[in-house]
């Protein structure tokens, strides 16, 4: 059947891809509309003044953006080491417990963002552990390290250990292996996995509202922004924004990882 | 030459090197995760003094009895109701995307193809959100095309269909379930399309070969060979619907959804036992969705 596709399925698919984009574009165009107080279409107006508003009188987008940051950048480095770490352990070796044990791993992504958050929450209640930037980087760390482990497991998976064994028949010392022969070969599985634990963890909401407290990060500004707008179109900036940091990430995972695996969306 | 010692230790017992590289993620994933999930059991047997509004620490069944309540057997119940809506409105819009990619594009194409269902997927949570809080709104662009096609009436009788009907499509079921096939829907695709990669080409050709219709090689052939991606994907929208807070809260109306019930609880009543007892309902009920799942190969398509 080297048929050419029915034109039902190629309409249902077309259909399906516009569902998918549309709405993003219309985020955008909010951006540029004179009318503040409702989400009227068309927009009266165009105009770009909501750019520079957003950037020089709202000193209260600055703190929040500042705070996902460091969360973000501070887990996702705890999750590169530990994330690889693990990758490392289970690509090779076999023991007893394995499966059990990579089950772990994917655990706190393959269950909703709600479990993990309620059960940070309950633990912080009953250790007494008050709200804290640090209890914020323990609930995403648990998640971003899945991404880099997944990331990387799948590097492992397709390297030779031959490589590891030459190196070492040939006098180097374990340091110098991993840093001549080991890196090399994982290093943009490492950065593709970094950059999209980064995303993951600026862009998250669920776990951290339950990890927060009275912490504000940028996703918990947008959220209140949704719950109860004050000038909208600055909202639609700031989602510019995110969705600007975000998708570079993924672009780059995308650039390289593409020959043969495809674990950018191991769940999100 | 202390650095190379170690190394031929670790090269001949490779074991103690497995063991060094795991300490660090499995004590994390123990104590932090694993740890916060025994919190989560302990704390739903825990329950409020009514009186005081105060946590009692001590072991109780009587948080689990509150579930039983009719208002939180409603939530309960509309929640897997909404899960399950999703879910197959999600398959049934995914199929033919995933089937397209999967048997028809090539090269570019198929490129295109994917980065047009990862962008979706990766994009902001909350701004995707926020995409249809624009669209539903009463003034939006839903509006403004129904008032030029004439089909404003078609909404309005939508609206007025008890249960799932509000006063604005952003404050009804029909939005909290347009926002949530929208944003599952490329969890379903992906699994989906990899399954229907590896249906052999020349079983459906053998099949046309003895005469089947094209509808017939479908029914027969292909679609029982994709149903472990459908049910993987079914996993995710399931699941991600079952858990989630934030959609129904801003497109939705004011009946609860568990995770809606697990966030309030916890935050403004203070009741945090009554929160986790909601948590572990939603473990148990994923728990069983994911062994009817099992038990159909889903797994292996993952």
């Amino acid at each position: 059947m080297r048929s050419e596709a029915s034109r039902p399925l190629k309409v249902s698919a077309a259909a399906g891809l516009l569902f998918l984009h549309l709405p993003l574009a219309l985020i955008i165009l909010y951006a540029f509309t004179t009318e503040e107080k409702s989400f009227q279409f068309p927009p009266p107006g165009l105009t770009t003044k909501w750019f520079a508003t957003a950037w020089f009188e709202r000193p209260d987008i600055w703190p929040p953006l500042y705070l996902s940051l460091k969360v973000a950048l501070i887990s996702t480095l705890l999750a590169i080491v530990l994330g690889t770490c693990a990758a490392a352990a289970l690509s090779r070796a076999k023991f007893y417990g394995r499966n059990s044990l990579s089950l772990l791993f994917i655990l706190p992504i393959a269950l909703p963002g709600i479990i993990t958050g309620m059960a940070l929450r309950s633990a912080f209640d009953i250790m007494t552990i008050p709200f804290s930037t640090w209890t914020l980087i323990l609930g995403h760390t648990t998640f971003c390290m899945v991404v880099v482990y997944n990331n990387v497991l799948a590097r492992f998976r397709r390297t030779s250990g031959s490589m590891i064994e030459a190196s070492m028949d040939l006098g180097a010392d374990g340091f110098q292996t991993f840093r001549h022969v080991v890196l090399p070969q994982i290093a943009s599985a490492l950065l593709a996995g970094g950059m999209l634990a980064f995303a993951l963890s600026f862009d998250e909401v669920i776990v951290t509202t339950f990890t927060a407290g009275q912490q504000t990060t940028l996703p918990i500004w947008i959220y209140g922004e949704l719950r109860h707008p004050t000038q909208r179109p600055i909202t639609n900036v700031v989602a510019i924004f995110v969705m600007i940091v975000t998708l570079f990430p993924i672009l780059f995972a995308y650039y390289f990882t593409r020959e043969g695996e495809h674990t950018g969306g191991g769940g999100k | 030459m202390m650095g190379s010692s170690l190394s031929d230790t670790f090269y001949r017992k490779p074991g103690l090197l497995t063991g060094l590289l795991l300490l660090p993620p499995i004590f994390w994933l123990v104590v932090v995760y694993l740890g916060s999930l025994a919190a989560l059991l302990l704390q739903s047997f825990y329950a409020l003094d009514d009186f005081s509004g105060l946590v009692v620490r001590e072991l109780t069944l009587a948080t689990y009895a509150h579930l039983f309540d009719q208002t939180n057997r409603e939530i309960i119940i509309r929640t897997v109701l909404m899960a399950s809506a999703v879910t197959l409105a999600c398959a049934v819009i995914a199929f033919p995307i995933a089937y397209y990619a999967a048997r028809f594009a090539r090269g570019k194409l198929k490129a295109l193809f994917y980065l047009a269902i990862m962008m979706p997927l990766w994009s902001s949570y909350l701004v995707k959100i926020y995409a249809w809080k624009l669209i539903l709104a009463k003034e939006g662009i839903i509006t403004w095309l129904a008032t030029g096609l004439n089909a404003q009436w078609m909404i309005d009788a939508l609206l007025r269909m008890p249960g799932i009907g509000g006063s604005s499509l952003s404050f009804s079921y029909i939005g909290t379930f347009l926002v949530f096939v929208y944003i599952w829907l490329p969890y379903m695709i992906l699994p989906l399309q990899s399954a229907l990669e590896r249906v052999p080409k020349n079983l459906i050709e053998a099949s046309a070969d003895l005469g089947a219709t094209p509808r017939q090689s479908f029914r027969t052939v292909v679609f029982p060979l994709a149903l472990p991606g459908l049910i993987a994907g079914s996993i995710f929208t399931f699941s991600l619907t079952l858990g989630d807070y934030i959609v129904p809260q801003i497109v939705g109306n004011s009946r609860l959804m568990i995770g809606q019930a697990v966030y309030t609880f916890q935050g403004t009543s203070g009741d945090i036992p009554l929160a986790a007892a909601f948590t572990v309902v939603a473990m148990l009920i994923m728990g069983i969705y994911l062994t009817v799942a099992k038990r159909m190969g889903a797994f292996d398509a993952l």
